[in-house]
C-alpha cells in the first residue's frame, strides 16, 4: 500500500478514535451485566471484534460465542459469514439446523466461501461497508499472511462508519497485531446438566485478552439461553445451588475463575497434538 | 464418394479456369495438372466461421452462422452507423478482403433472399420491397432442394426461379409438397424464416464505436458508465430491470471479449451496474487486454424482470433490502456466485440432507421451514459438523450396546461425564441408497465439549458397529 493512502487510513482512524462517528461509539450487551460494565457498557457496535479458541477442541465454542454475540447485536437483521474453504474441513461446514437450535435462523444467514485468507478479509470489509447487515462475521485460516496491522484498520474502518459489528473468528489462528476493539479467547465449559445427566445449555468461559478501552485479563463463565437470546452468568451445579437457596438473582451467580490461569493470556501451540 | 477425392470449394481462379465443386481430383488435375489442393479440414472451417461471426458482432449482434461457408447478419437499423447500408456493406467486405477471405455481400429484406442472392446470383443490394424481383434471374438450384426434384424440375423445362413463380403454385404442391412453395414465398421474401442466432438475442443494448479505439481503463470505464446509464434508461421505459447483462469489448484486430455479470433481482441503477462490473473486471484472474484499442464496446441487456417504479424513501425497510441485494450481487460478481450462498430446509429426518446451500441469486426454490427449537431445551444439533463424519475409536463402555463412556479422536482421549441418547434417526428406506441406522447421542467430555456421536451397526451383528463423531456443539 502507497504511504499516502496509509497516512490517510492512519488519519481516518483517528478520527474515529476520537469518536467523530456516531455509529462507532454506539454498544451492546451481553446481556452479562458484569461483563458489559467492565466493558464500559458492552462491546462497541462499529467496531472490529476479534476471537479465539483456546484449544482446536474450542472452535466449536467459539463459533457458539460469536453467534451469540451476532445475535446480541443484530436483531433481527441479516447476518452475512465469510469462511475460508479450509475452516470448514478442519473444523466441520455450518449446519443451518444447528444455527437454528443456538436462535439464528438460518434464512438471516448469507453465507460467503472463500478461496483464501485475502478473499476472506475483502469480502468481509466489502460487507462490512453495508448498514443493513446486523453483524457480519469472518472466519479466516490460521495467521494469513494478509491479515496484518493495515488490514485490521482497513476493517476497523469500514465497521466504524457503518456501525456493523465484525466479528473474526481466528479460527486455527493466534493472536497478531491488530486494531480489534476487544480480543477474546474461548473455552468449552461444563454445562449445567439436565434431567437424566444429559447436557445442558452452551457454556463457555471467556477470557478478554485485550480491550482497547483498558480492562482485560479477565474471564468469565457464560451461558447461551437461545430463548431470550442472552448470555447469562454461567453456573457450575454447584454456584446454581448457591445461588437457588440464597435466593439472588442469577446475575449475582456469577463465578469469578481465578485470574492466574495459564491461558488467560497466551493461547500455546494446537497442533502439537 | 465412392472412394474417390472430390474437389469441394474452389477459388476464383480455379472457377475461371473452368473448375467446379464436385469434380473428381483426378479430372481436375487431368485440366490442370499444377493445381493446388488442400485437404478439407471441416473442423478448421467452422472455427474460422465462427472467428468470422464474432468479427461481425461489431455490425450487429444477431448473427446467425450458416454453415458450412455463410452467415446471416440482421443488421436491421444498423446502417446509419456506417454512412448508410451500401458503406456498410463495402467497408465490411473490404475489412474481409484485407484479411484475405473472398465474400459475397448481399443486403435484403428478407434472410433467404440475401442468402441465395450471395450464393447464386449478383445484385448487392435489394431495395425494399424488391425481393420477388431480385430472386427471379436464379437458378433452380438456389432453392436447394432434393437433387432428383431440382432434375425434375429442370427436365420440365423451367431454369430460373422466375419460371417456376410465374406457374400456380398447386402444380408444384401436388407434384413436389408443400416445402418448395414455402422455400419460393421465402426466397421472395413472402413468408418467415426461423433464425436460430449464435449466440442468445439480447432484449436491448447500447453501443459506442470510436474511429481511434480506445485503451486507456479510465476511457472503458468512463464508456461503460456511459453505456449503463443508456441501458437502465431503456430498461425505465420498459418498467423492467436486468438480471443479465453482458459487455463485450471489440478489439480493432477482430478479437472480442466478452463479462458477463449477473444480479440478485431487476436492476437499472447506472451506478449500481457499475459497481458490479468494477468487482467482475477487478477479479478476472485474466485480464481485458485492449491490444491496440477497442474500436467497439457494447452493452447488451440478457435477461431482465418487470421491475415497478421505485419510490426512494417511502419504504426504507426495502431500501435496506435493495442494499443487501446489492452487495449480494457485487460478491457474487467477484467471488463467483456458487460461493455466495443461502441456506435451504429441506422436509427430512436424514441430518445429512436437512439444509443445503444455493446461490443467493438463483430464484428461492419452494422451501420448508425451518425446525424451530424447543423451548428451554439445550441445542440438540451442533452449529458445525464433519463431512464425512469422522470415524472415532469407543475406547470405553459399560455395556456393548449402551453409550460411550470415553473416545478417542484425532488422538485425543475424550472422557464423558454425561450424554443423551439413543435418538434413533432411521434411514429413508424409499432412497436408492438409503444407508444405515444412526444412533446419536450428544455426548458432554470432562472439559466441557460437547459433541454429536453416532453409531451404525448392531452389537452381535455380522460386523462390529462403527461409531462417528459428526459434529461439534458450542
Amino acid at each position: 500500500m502507497p504511504k499516502a493512502e496509509l497516512e490517510l487510513l492512519k488519519r481516518e482512524v483517528a478520527k474515529l478514535e476520537r469518536g467523530s462517528s456516531p455509529s462507532a461509539s454506539a454498544r451492546f450487551s451481553t446481556g452479562v451485566s458484569d461483563l458489559d460494565d467492565s466493558l464500559g457498557g458492552g462491546l462497541s457496535r462499529g467496531a472490529l471484534h476479534e476471537v479465539f479458541a483456546q484449544g482446536m477442541l474450542d472452535e466449536a465454542s467459539a463459533a457458539a460465542f460469536v453467534i451469540g454475540l451476532a445475535l446480541r447485536a443484530s436483531g433481527s437483521a441479516p447476518v452475512l459469514w465469510v469462511r475460508q474453504d479450509f475452516v470448514g474441513l478442519e473444523l466441520g461446514e455450518i449446519y443451518a439446523p444447528g444455527l437454528a437450535e443456538l436462535g439464528l435462523s438460518p434464512e438471516r444467514l448469507i453465507l460467503v466461501r472463500a478461496r483464501d485468507g485475502p478473499a476472506v478479509l475483502r469480502a468481509g470489509e466489502e460487507a462490512a461497508r453495508c448498514p443493513p447487515l446486523g453483524a457480519v462475521i469472518i472466519e479466516p485460516w490460521g495467521n494469513p499472511k494478509s491479515l496484518d496491522l493495515v488490514a485490521s484498520r482497513r476493517l476497523m474502518l469500514a465497521a466504524g462508519r457503518s456501525g456493523v459489528p465484525l466479528f473474526m473468528l481466528r479460527a486455527g489462528g493466534s493472536p497478531l497485531p491488530s486494531t480489534a476493539a476487544t480480543r477474546w479467547s474461548v473455552k468449552s465449559a461444563a454445562s449445567t446438566l439436565l434431567e437424566a445427566e444429559a447436557p445442558g445449555h452452551p457454556v463457555f468461559e471467556v477470557s478478554l485478552m485485550r480491550d482497547r478501552a483498558g480492562s482485560m485479563g479477565r474471564n468469565w463463565i457464560v451461558e447461551w439461553n437461545r430463548d431470550a437470546r442472552t448470555f447469562i452468568p454461567g453456573a457450575t451445579a454447584l454456584a446454581a445451588d448457591i445461588a437457588r437457596t440464597s435466593g439472588s438473582p442469577l446475575s449475582g451467580g456469577v463465578v469469578p475463575v481465578s485470574p492466574g490461569r495459564p491461558h488467560s493470556q497466551d493461547i500455546p501451540d494446537r497442533r502439537a497434538g | 464418394m465412392k472412394g474417390a477425392s472430390r474437389i469441394a470449394a474452389i477459388s476464383r481462379q480455379a472457377r475461371q479456369a473452368g473448375l467446379a465443386p464436385g469434380i473428381t481430383l483426378a479430372d481436375a488435375r487431368a485440366r490442370i495438372p499444377r493445381l493446388w489442393v488442400e485437404e478439407m479440414d471441416r473442423q478448421a472451417d467452422l472455427a474460422l466461421l465462427e472467428a468470422i461471426a464474432e468479427d461481425c458482432d461489431r455490425v450487429t449482434p444477431i448473427i446467425v452462422a450458416d454453415a458450412p461457408d455463410g452467415l446471416l447478419l440482421d443488421v436491421t437499423g444498423c446502417g446509419h452507423l456506417f454512412g448508410g447500408e451500401a458503406d456498410m456493406r463495402s467497408k465490411l467486405s473490404q475489412r474481409f478482403r484485407k484479411a484475405g477471405l473472398s465474400v459475397r455481400t448481399v443486403i435484403a429484406g428478407a434472410p433467404d433472399t440475401a442468402r441465395a442472392l450471395a450464393r447464386h446470383g449478383r445484385i448487392a443490394i435489394v431495395p425494399a420491397g424488391g425481393e420477388a424481383a431480385a430472386v427471379r434471374s436464379l437458378p433452380i438450384a438456389a432453392l436447394e432442394l432434393d437433387p432428383k426434384d431440382q432434375i425434375a424440375i429442370s427436365r420440365a423445362g423451367l431454369k430460373t426461379i422466375g419460371a417456376l413463380a410465374d406457374r400456380p403454385s398447386a402444380l408444384f404442391i401436388a407434384r413436389f409438397g408443400e416445402q418448395m412453395t414455402v422455400r419460393l414465398a421465402r426466397l421472395q421474401g413472402r413468408a418467415p424464416s426461423p433464425l436460430t442466432p449464435r449466440r442468445a438475442l439480447p432484449l436491448l443494448w447500447a453501443e459506442r464505436r470510436f474511429p481511434e479505439p480506445i485503451g486507456r481503463s479510465e476511457d472503458i470505464e468512463a464508456t461503460l458508465a456511459g453505456l449503463a446509464e443508456e441501458v437502465c434508461a431503456l430498461l425505465h421505459e420498459r418498467r423492467e430491470g436486468m438480471r443479465c447483462v453482458e459487455a463485450s469489448f471489440h478489439r480493432a484486430d477482430g478479437a472480442v471479449r466478452r463479462i458477463a455479470v449477473e444480479t440478485g433481482r431487476g436492476l437499472r441503477e447506472p451506478a449500481v451496474v457499475m459497481r458490479l462490473f468494477r468487482e467482475r473486471l477487478d477479479a478476472l484472474a485474466d485480464p481485458i487486454d485492449p491490444g491496440f484499442g477497442f474500436d467497439l464496446v457494447r452493452l447488451c441487456v440478457l435477461d431482465a424482470e418487470p421491475l415497478a417504479m421505485l419510490q426512494p424513501g417511502l419504504d426504507g425497510h426495502a431500501l435496506e433490502a435493495d442494499e443487501i441485494a446489492n452487495l449480494a450481487d457485487r460478491l457474487s460478481a467477484r467471488f463467483g456466485q456458487e460461493r455466495v450462498l443461502r441456506f435451504v430446509a429441506v422436509d427430512t429426518h436424514d441430518p445429512d440432507r436437512a439444509a443445503r446451500t444455493v446461490p443467493v441469486l438463483m430464484e428461492a426454490p419452494a422451501s420448508v421451514i425451518w425446525m424451530k427449537p424447543e423451548e428451554s431445551e439445550p441445542p440438540l444439533r451442533p452449529p458445525l459438523v464433519f463431512d464425512p463424519p469422522q470415524p472415532i475409536a469407543i475406547t470405553f463402555a459399560e455395556v456393548p450396546d449402551g453409550p460411550p463412556r470415553a473416545f478417542r479422536w484425532r488422538r485425543l482421549e475424550h472422557r464423558i461425564v454425561s450424554h443423551e441418547g439413543p435418538e434413533r434417526i432411521a434411514p429413508e428406506w424409499w432412497r436408492e441408497t438409503p444407508g444405515e441406522a444412526r444412533d446419536y447421542y450428544r455426548v458432554e467430555d470432562v472439559e466441557g465439549r460437547r459433541f454429536w456421536l453416532f453409531r451404525t451397526g448392531v452389537y452381535g451383528g455380522d460386523e462390529a458397529p462403527r461409531w462417528f463423531l459428526h459434529g461439534a456443539f458450542g
